[in-house]
């Protein structure tokens, strides 16, 4: 059974319907990706699932129970958690306490503690006392990340953790990711970067206009379609 | 001597200007909220811990913690069901909606108290003073500027070292990432409301300790609070407490040259800052 499905989602994104019906759903310990030109509806996708955009209750279920529309605090302490598109850390406080607000909502027993994201993000120990807006573009990133792992989530949302991040920083963030899946997480990412979303993806879904246009194995679907697919051709 | 003298008693001032600026400060800082109750909130503060003296018969101390514990769930209920619903990205509604209560606070304190000037009897501390070298320090005095340090100790260390305070300053950098992390931001907004309101019945306290108070006196402090906010900056209580002395210490020795130019020497002062550091002397550091 899906840990994660949407049932025809529909989202507005402020006065704009941003998606048309999005069926998708996410395994236990899956990883799946979105992707899709600017506009497409992914990042309206992702706020639905974590609660900032109204929807019908029906139209999202996790593990079971249908969660549409509930408030981020709810949405989080059953374990979905977000790392934000432009990371959002709190500029008043310490690296460590933007950690460290990450399990505020949710206290569950799992792989994550302040130790294990320091592990896990080694430059992180050393700048802990520091405010997080002194940090460099991709040590923000690693922030964002670790933050949102504090609850121990069951499924990370990650909003365009590689945008505006060199290539060298990127690889530093996906190699995290894959010990996040290592440990047993599902993680849904939005991407605009494909290749980085066919690299780490077990499955992925195209969206085009508030539509899914495409779906499946990276491996299964080949390049072309893809493509054909991203662009709307 | 006599200059020495006046600066004392400017600073001792300043800090019962600190009690009045730091539930303004808390709030504006937290939830961008400007209470023009503010005022009024402390003379109901004042009023509740008289209750307790004269009507339940109480020492003044168990009277002030009935009243901050009346002030709290006042203040909680309050945010809870009415000023959550004002705030947002136009900072107009609460502006207006606090004015209509403060005019609330005041005819029903009108009514309920009628226009008597009272005042809050201390058993004689308010007679006691400490001489210091040449210099005396009435012992009310020292008390208030006292408290104001002992509850701007507290509010930081609840800011800097408790998970709460850590999610109200969450809050207040970025609501809506906040909701990510779980924090509920309307019971968040409903405890710093309630916790600002126990700062207003301290002041209440002291306000109605060391001067005469009626119903309509509410307003004229709010002025004092305002003005120590933003000598101070805005968002960093140790900045209200130094705006609170400035604005104390400006009035001491305004009265000090002539005696009808005390309140006028505090405004003086604020409008000069507000000249040369529009965003006070101690802003919060924004990245």
């Amino acid at each position: 059974m899906a840990l994660l499905s949407t049932n025809g989602l529909t989202a507005f994104y402020g006065d704009f319907q941003a998606l048309y019906g999005i069926t998708s759903e996410i395994g236990e310990g899956e990883t799946v990706a979105i992707i899709g030109a600017n506009g497409a509806g992914k990042t309206t996708y992702l706020s639905a699932l974590a609660g900032l955009r109204t929807a019908d209750k029906s139209m999202i279920e996790f593990d079971g129970a249908p969660i549409g529309g509930e408030k981020p605090a709810r949405i989080l302490s059953l374990g979905i958690a977000m790392v934000p598109e432009g990371r959002r850390l709190f500029p008043s406080l310490s690296v460590e306490e933007n950690l460290l607000v990450g399990n505020y909502g949710r206290k569950a027993k799992g792989p994550w503690s302040l130790e294990a994201v320091y592990r896990l993000f080694p430059i992180l120990r050393e700048r802990r006392r520091q405010s997080s807006h002194s940090l460099s573009g991709g040590q923000q990133q690693m922030v964002a990340v670790g933050r949102a792992l504090m609850s121990n989530p069951r499924l990370l949302l990650c909003d365009e953790i590689s945008l505006g991040l060199s290539p060298a920083v990127v690889k530093d963030i996906y190699a995290a990711i894959a010990s996040i899946r290592a440990s047993g997480a599902s993680v849904i990412v939005v991407e605009q970067n494909i290749n980085q979303a066919l690299d780490v993806a077990d499955r992925i879904y195209c969206l085009l206009e508030g539509r899914v246009t495409l779906e499946g194995s990276p491996a299964g679907l080949g390049a072309g379609r893809i493509r054909s697919a991203y662009f709307g051709g | 001597m006599i200059w020495v003298d006046t600066i004392v008693q400017g600073i001792m001032l300043g800090g019962l200007y600190a009690l009045f600026a730091t539930g303004l400060s808390l709030i504006f800082g937290i939830m961008r909220l400007v209470n023009l109750a503010h005022g009024d909130f402390m003379v109901l503060g004042a009023f509740a811990v008289l209750v307790g003296v004269e009507a339940l018969g109480l020492g003044i101390i168990a009277s002030a913690i009935l009243a901050g514990g009346f002030m709290f769930v006042v203040g909680y209920v309050l945010q809870h069901l009415l000023l959550n619903r004002t705030l947002g990205e136009d900072l107009l509604p609460p502006l207006l909606v606090t004015f209509g209560l403060s005019i609330i606070i005041q005819n029903g304190l009108l009514e309920g108290f009628s226009a008597d000037t009272r005042r809050l009897k201390a058993g004689g501390f308010e007679e006691v003073s400490v001489q210091l070298g040449s210099v005396s320090i009435g012992a009310m005095p020292l008390l208030t500027f006292f408290s104001a340090v002992v509850v701007i100790l507290l509010l930081n260390w609840l800011f800097y070292k408790t998970e709460t305070g850590r999610a109200f300053r969450a809050t207040s950098d970025d609501p809506i990432t906040a909701q990510l992390m779980g924090i509920d931001n309307n019971r968040i907004f409903s405890l710093a409301m309630a916790l600002a309101m126990v700062v207003v019945a301290i002041a209440g306290l002291f306000l109605g300790a060391r001067a005469t108070f009626d119903p309509l006196i509410g307003p004229s402090r709010l002025i004092f609070a305002f003005e120590a906010v933003i000598i101070g900056g805005l968002g960093s209580l140790w900045g209200t407490l130094a705006g609170g002395v400035i604005l104390g210490l400006a009035q001491a020795i305004g009265a000090q040259i002539n005696p009808e130019w005390q309140t006028l020497a505090g405004h003086i002062v604020f409008l000069a800052v507000l000249i040369v550091r529009p965003r006070g002397l101690f802003p919060r550091m924004t990245g």
